[in-house]
């Protein structure tokens, strides 16, 4: 009996013993993975045709040739296969661990000051000192990866802008000017009209407007209207972000307006998190949608190696400049951002990934890359080399960086963006009006950021 | 009684020691069990307690100096018309899916299928449990496909020279709850038909000799017999219905606006969206709060013992 006893206490401890002992053998194989060699992980976000240039880029031109130069490092992709706005918060969850977190990480810049705050990311001031290459960065982009510390947390790699996409044939058909040239918001919903009422079946206007495609529907579309009043969402001088005004009741009111006259597409397309490739790969392309509020790296679907190939893309397409919203100076509008290469402050290997930065970032490997993503450049030298301006629709872009707009560089932004978009998904299924999604506004952003951080205007 | 006392001593020894011993050997064969449950269960509700009353953040300044903040996350949701809102479509999400749909149906099935053809109930009974064995995330793609706009209802109804209609986007919540009714009734219909094989026929047969009619058998005698079965997977539906997230989240995300959005929707909205981790704790103890009082309320309002 006792005998018996003994036996089974023995077998059970010995089960548990060996489940603990494997949990904490897996923890520490992935510490040291490969065989002498180093490993540089780098991560970003990929699945469809998200990001497909970048990873070509990595895989056939920048991974080879670091690789043979650095014989004893081995680069390894581990891209996240996730939607926009999750791949934000997987990787703030992966940087905060030793063990999760990769050598390089691609941060769009709104997320580097948050990151940066949260002590995740590296400031690289001391590795750029001793870069000669920096200096041919432009500076207003280079504000984007500087935080509120004043240091340096990446190295952009690419920048944008963003206006409206317009199909001239259906533009003809319907009797409007082309070259299309708004002057106002009032003349967007005209044009939108008159597609409505001549081509019944195209969808006149598309705007990203659900939390679904996430800070899409924040950058592209509400502040890139909110950017064209009075009203701007943070104040530059004051450090104060701007939680009342009219230039917000508006911007809501333009987006409802779109969807109450139906100028818009049904709803259960745009709140979809996958309502913009929808947009650009089939519906312009198959002549089903007329105008397009978005970003200059659409065109990156029409490409050969795009999602959707379309060689016409350039014949049928405009990108006119999005108007402010009576017309007031200057004129016109656009929003910026892009994305960096940052490196973690868990990474194993910050010397090799700081290696792999500069090779990637210079001036032949950034124009191969945007060549193939079609996004605009953030080195001035890039911009100037007559093979980048030869890339159709690349000169009108970069003229969009004149007048162009960044977000707050502030660690509250993207919390104050997220509740933008559930407004503006409020406003678009009337669940709420456009003056009350202004006044939430007001006490939502005012509770993220504090009392002392808002003003009104 | 006193022939008891006197032997007493001699067998109180020996049952002492036999059940120190039993004692001893529980202790050890429970032991493997109670540390794991301390590490991966308790260890996470008190850290969950802890992170509650905290502004802990994914991201930003609060991420890297995280600050007990007392109850300041409970006074920002009851003042958050969005968690209103959350709370009253978990009820509704509850009471149609759960309590009223899964409970009424499952019952209603078991019934049915009392008594009957053998190859009969188990044809039925394989047919309904494919609903629920089927993971939520493959329930959640079978109903997008079929209430999609371009989905198979869609197609049926044009067929027959119906307008399409966008079903998820102009019942959302009607949509999400036939879904989990038609996940989870095989649930409620397996519970009630082992309760209603524990009836005894000569109860029942008792009933009808005194002329009762085959509705007074069922209500008045069959209801009351299976009562604690009935509390018990009211309990449990109740429980799993709460949590319920992949299926809204895969349909609806929660969304349109928030016509669906119930408080784990909401919880995760806030903790991975928002970036607010402290939050969304706060919120999933309110769920927790939730899921103990309706238990409660079942189990006074039907009197029964678990």
């Amino acid at each position: 009996m006792k005998k018996r006893m003994f036996t089974k206490i023995a077998a059970v401890s010995v089960i548990g013993g060996s489940m603990l002992l494997s949990a904490a053998c897996s923890n520490e194989s992935s510490s040291s993975e490969s065989s002498g060699k180093q490993v540089v992980k780098i991560t970003y976000r990929s699945g469809g045709g998200t990001n497909k240039g970048l990873t070509d880029w990595l895989n056939k031109e920048i991974i080879p040739a670091y690789e043979k130069d650095h014989p004893k490092v081995d680069v390894k992709l581990a891209p996240l296969n996730v939607s926009e706005g999750d791949y934000f918060a997987k990787v703030a969850l992966m940087l905060k661990s030793k063990n999760t977190a990769p050598d390089i990480v691609t941060e769009d810049t709104f997320m580097v000051n948050s990151d940066a705050s949260a002590g995740y990311l590296e400031p690289l001031d001391d590795k750029i000192k001793d870069w000669s290459d920096w200096s041919n960065y432009n500076d207003s982009v280079k504000k984007g990866v500087i935080a509120q510390d004043g240091k340096t947390y990446g190295v952009p790699y690419n920048t944008d802008s963003r206006g409206l996409w317009y199909n001239k044939d259906l533009f003809e058909k319907a009797g409007l000017p082309v070259p299309w040239e708004p002057k106002s918001w009032d003349d967007i919903l005209k044009a939108a009209q008159a597609i409505k009422d001549k081509l019944p079946g195209v969808t006149p206007i598309w705007m990203n407007s659900g939390k679904a495609t996430g800070e899409a529907t924040s950058m592209q579309t509400f502040e890139m209207l909110l950017s064209g009043t009075d009203t701007p969402l943070y104040d530059n001088d004051s450090k104060k972000w701007v939680v009342k005004g009219q230039g917000l009741t508006d911007s809501f009111k333009f987006i409802d307006t779109i969807y109450k006259k139906k100028l818009g597409p049904s709803l259960s397309q745009v709140l979809n998190g996958s309502g913009g490739a929808v947009a650009y790969q089939q519906m312009f392309p198959k002549g089903k949608l007329a105008i397009g509020l978005d970003g200059f790296w659409q065109t990156g679907n029409w490409g050969e190696s795009g999602s959707a190939p379309w060689p016409d893309a350039f014949k049928t397409l405009g990108f006119a400049a999005m108007p402010t919203q009576n017309g007031q100076a200057p004129g016109t509008t656009s929003m910026s951002g892009g994305w960096a290469l940052s490196i973690p402050k868990n990474s194993h290997n910050k010397d090799a990934a700081w290696d792999f930065i500069k090779l990637a970032s210079s001036k032949e490997n950034n124009l191969s890359l945007l060549k193939k993503e079609r996004n605009l450049t953030p080195r001035d030298d890039v911009a100037k080399d007559p093979s980048y301006q030869e890339i159709p629709m690349f000169k009108e872009a970069t003229e969009f960086l004149s007048f162009t707009h960044f977000r707050p560089a502030v660690d509250k932004y993207p919390t104050v963006s997220t509740q933008i978009q559930s407004l503006v998904e409020g406003v678009v299924t009337d669940k709420i009006t456009p003056e009350d999604a202004a006044k939430e506004y007001q006490s939502n952003v005012t509770k993220i950021v504090g009392a002392d951080n808002v003003i009104e205007k | 009684m006193s022939t008891n006392t006197a032997v007493s001593p001699v067998v109180t020894i020996k049952q002492k020691t036999r059940r120190d011993h039993t004692l001893l050997k529980s202790v050890l064969f429970l032991l493997p069990a109670w540390i794991l449950l301390l590490i991966f269960f308790v260890g996470p509700i008190l850290l969950t307690f802890y992170f509650a009353f905290t502004n802990l953040t994914l991201t930003g300044t609060e991420a890297k100096s995280t600050e007990f903040i007392g109850f300041q996350n409970f006074v920002t949701m009851f003042q958050d018309p969005d968690f209103r809102i959350s709370v009253v479509k978990t009820i509704v999400f509850l009471l149609f899916s759960a309590v009223i749909g899964q409970q009424v149906l499952g019952f209603i099935l078991a019934v049915l299928m009392k008594e009957k053809n053998k190859t009969f109930r188990r044809i039925i009974g394989i047919i309904v449990l494919a609903g629920w064995v089927t993971p939520e995330i493959v329930v959640a793609f079978c109903w997008v496909a079929f209430l999609s706009d371009n989905g198979t209802l869609n197609m049926v109804l044009q067929h027959i020279g119906m307008k399409p209609v966008t079903w998820m986007y102009t019942f959302p919540m009607v949509s999400v709850v036939i879904a989990n009714i038609w996940h989870g009734t095989a649930f409620s219909m397996l519970v009630f038909q082992a309760a209603l094989d524990d009836v005894p026929k000569s109860v029942e047969e008792a009933a009808v000799m005194d002329g009762a009619n085959k509705f007074q058998v069922l209500f008045r005698i069959v209801l009351p017999m299976v009562k604690g079965s009935i509390v018990t997977n009211m309990i449990l539906v109740t429980l799993q219905t709460l949590g319920v997230f992949t299926l809204i989240f895969a349909m609806t995300g929660g969304g349109p606006g928030t016509s669906t959005q119930t408080l784990p929707i909401f919880m995760y909205n806030q903790a991975f969206v928002n970036y607010q981790l402290g939050y969304g704790t706060a919120i999933s103890l309110i769920l927790l709060v939730i899921g103990i009082g309706a238990s409660l309320i079942y189990m006074r309002s039907m009197k029964a013992e678990i």
